[in-house]
């Protein structure tokens, strides 16, 4: 094990995949020499060199369009859009090309690329640089989508992304970026697509997370847990393919679920667990189920409304606290 | 370059497959046999015939909503390319694609697509691949007058410029974009210039504008592109001036041009123009021209045959190929 910020595990995952084959490169805007807008990419490109680490123009659109022609012929990009507002404008790469490309060849071509998507609020960067957006793609069948919590699962999840044969939507929360954790070290460390984790074992409430809020669940947790009420946190770590068989007998389980979501609540992909849960196990739950979103708005600027806009640990806290 | 005789001829047969593949399509769509819509390309024959036979093997096109013909032009198996049309489950795309998502990946054809422009940045991404990987293949990407108002064609060429990536980007100019004239003195136009070559000087590559039912001045210019695509000198805009001879779909009433316009350019049929070149070099006599026809009608009626006795997609397939399930 190794200390790691998120950051720097998601840079050693790239690494170590590029080390492995060669037919793995980066591109992105600022990428290169200036190491990322977020400093993920940092030295890679003096490791790798201006082929396999490629500056791109301010060129969202063809960034993604051309991952996706690099992806179909023997080349496994691994592109980076600066900030999840700016997918609209490669949207129909995302959405028409890398999405169903296999399907609409009847199989015979497919897209294994990723893109890295750094999102989410907290940083005073307004509405257009803050928000989150994976219910757009999780909406979309042929993609993939990724959200790790911590620095160990960025490593493994960037790795099993970059390894597979299908296009993989991988969001990066900026404010995870400094998050420190043990990082396995080893070359093959790898976290499987589609596989949730259990952050904290309890019995009284399910609270379901991903990204940022696993933190914020987990912080709860443990007030709530000085009040008696012992939470289990569950982190899908991949929101496609979910893992809801781990989601459902925690819910078996708890008999209560919570779902907490940075994202605005109208067609969250919060709401799209609450569904699941609804349709398949209803007769677990002893209550309505909650979710703790943000509001539908866009992300404010102002600290002072960007905070009240975000839900936190003690909101997620109080919705507990209103279930017993 | 000194084509031989066979080739040439073979031009000439594959232009012929086509039309007469076309106008099959155009007949049974009228007839109700064919769902969704088609686009042909009937009268442009020249085009994707004279660009694809510039290509290796290993080279790449990415082909548009107009593709059969890219397809056919590339070698495409004329049965599988019926059946797909026709929705049935032998099709290139088990009949999940259909007319305008209708490619043979293993011919190196990236796709046809449904979205216009969406084609540009997929064959940009098909020449990182050949620097990535150390791959002499070069990328054709076929792309008509209406996407190169689109932003797409502006990003990828762009990009394809600063990378020097060996791509040769193939404008079939048929002069409309469904209704809208690229270019006219008067009225309502997409674009304010007569060449959509002329924009190639913003992006600092090579532009060039060929008679596109002329399918020995295509093939000679996508020749000299490709030439400098393989040998690292980066991309070109092959500018092609054609017309489509129907409208943009099946059932376009095509109000929005005279039909002089039409006739004008039947006169200019790539096909009847490449008999005459054939017969005045004495490489192909009336005889041979009509078992040529013959040939080319059998292997339409074998595709028919073939699509009467292929069967529909199972339900099950719906499903089936969302993600990649492996070669197979």
């Amino acid at each position: 094990m190794k200390k790691l910020s998120y950051a720097e595990a998601l840079r050693l995952a790239m690494e170590e995949e590029m080390n492995r084959d060669s037919s793995v490169f980066v591109m992105g805007e600022d990428v290169g020499v200036f190491g990322g807008c977020f400093g993920v990419t940092g030295d890679l490109v003096e490791k790798f060199g201006e082929d396999r680490v490629r500056d791109t123009p301010i060129t969202e659109t063809a960034i993604v369009g051309s991952a996706v022609g690099a992806a179909m012929t023997g080349s496994r990009p691994v592109a980076e859009i600066m900030f999840a507002g700016f997918l609209g404008v490669a949207m129909d790469e995302i959405f028409n090309q890398a999405a169903k490309m296999c399907y609409m060849t009847g199989g015979q071509a497919h897209v294994p690329m990723v893109l890295r998507i750094p999102d989410g609020a907290g940083i005073g960067a307004a509405a257009q640089h803050s928000e989150r957006t994976e219910a757009w793609v999780t909406h979309v069948p042929g993609l993939k989508v990724v959200y790790p919590s911590n620095p160990a699962d960025a490593k493994g999840l960037l790795k099993a992304a970059i390894r597979d044969e299908d296009p993989v939507m991988f969001f990066e929360h900026k404010i995870l970026y400094n998050h420190v954790g043990d990082v396995p070290e080893e070359d093959d460390y790898i976290v499987p697509l589609g596989k949730g984790e259990i952050k904290r074992e309890g019995s009284d409430v399910t609270i379901v997370a991903t990204g940022i809020e696993v933190s914020h669940a987990l912080e709860a947790a443990e007030q709530l847990a000085e009040e008696g009420i012992d939470v289990e946190v569950i982190d899908p770590r991949t929101l496609v393919p979910l893992d809801i068989d781990m989601i459902m007998k925690s819910v078996e389980k708890t008999g209560k679920l919570l779902i907490a979501s940075e994202e605005t609540k109208r067609g969250s992909f919060a709401s799209e667990i609450a569904a699941e849960v609804a349709e398949e196990g209803l007769f677990y739950l002893e209550q309505p189920i909650k979710r703790v979103c943000a509001p539908d708005a866009p992300v404010p600027f102002s600290s002072v409304l960007e905070q009240a806009y975000l839900p936190n640990p003690k909101k997620i806290a109080d919705a507990v606290r209103e279930m017993f | 370059m000194k084509e031989s005789n066979e080739e040439l001829v073979g031009l000439l047969e594959k232009m012929l497959v086509i039309r007469e593949f076309e106008t099959t399509v155009q007949k049974h769509f009228a007839e109700g046999e064919i769902p969704g819509f088609v686009h042909l390309y009937l009268g442009e024959e020249a085009v994707g015939v004279g660009a694809c036979s510039a290509l290796k093997e290993e080279d790449y096109i990415t082909s548009t909503h107009r593709g059969h013909g890219h397809l056919l032009a590339r070698g495409g198996d004329i049965k599988k390319t019926m059946a797909e049309i026709f929705g049935k489950a032998t099709g290139y795309n088990k009949g999940k694609g259909g007319s305008m998502h209708i490619a043979d990946v293993s011919l190196g054809i990236l796709g046809a697509n449904g979205i216009v422009g969406a084609g540009l940045p997929i064959a940009a991404g098909s020449g990182i691949s050949a620097q990535i990987l150390g791959k002499e293949s070069v990328t054709i990407c076929f792309f008509g007058d209406g996407a190169s108002n689109r932003g797409t064609f502006h990003e990828a060429i762009n990009l394809a410029s600063v990378w020097n990536l060996p791509v040769v980007f193939v404008c079939e100019n048929n002069m409309y974009g469904i209704s809208m004239p690229q270019y006219r003195a008067d009225g309502r136009k997409g674009q304010n210039i007569k060449d959509v070559s002329d924009r190639a000087v913003a992006y600092g590559i090579s532009g060039v504008t060929v008679d596109g039912n002329d399918v020995m001045a295509v093939r000679e210019a996508v020749i000299e592109a490709v030439k400098k695509a393989r040998a690292n000198g980066g991309p070109s805009l092959v500018e092609c001036k054609t017309y489509r001879w129907r409208g943009h779909f099946e059932g376009d009433p095509t109000v929005y041009r005279p039909d002089e316009e039409l006739e004008q350019w039947k006169k200019k049929d790539p096909i009847d123009r490449f008999v005459k070149v054939l017969k005045d070099q004495e490489i192909l006599d009336d005889e041979g021209y009509k078992e040529l026809r013959d040939k080319v009608k059998g292997q339409i009626d074998e595709a028919l045959q073939f699509v009467q006795d292929s069967p529909e997609p199972d339900v099950s397939e719906i499903t089936t190929d969302v993600y990649y399930g492996g070669a197979e």
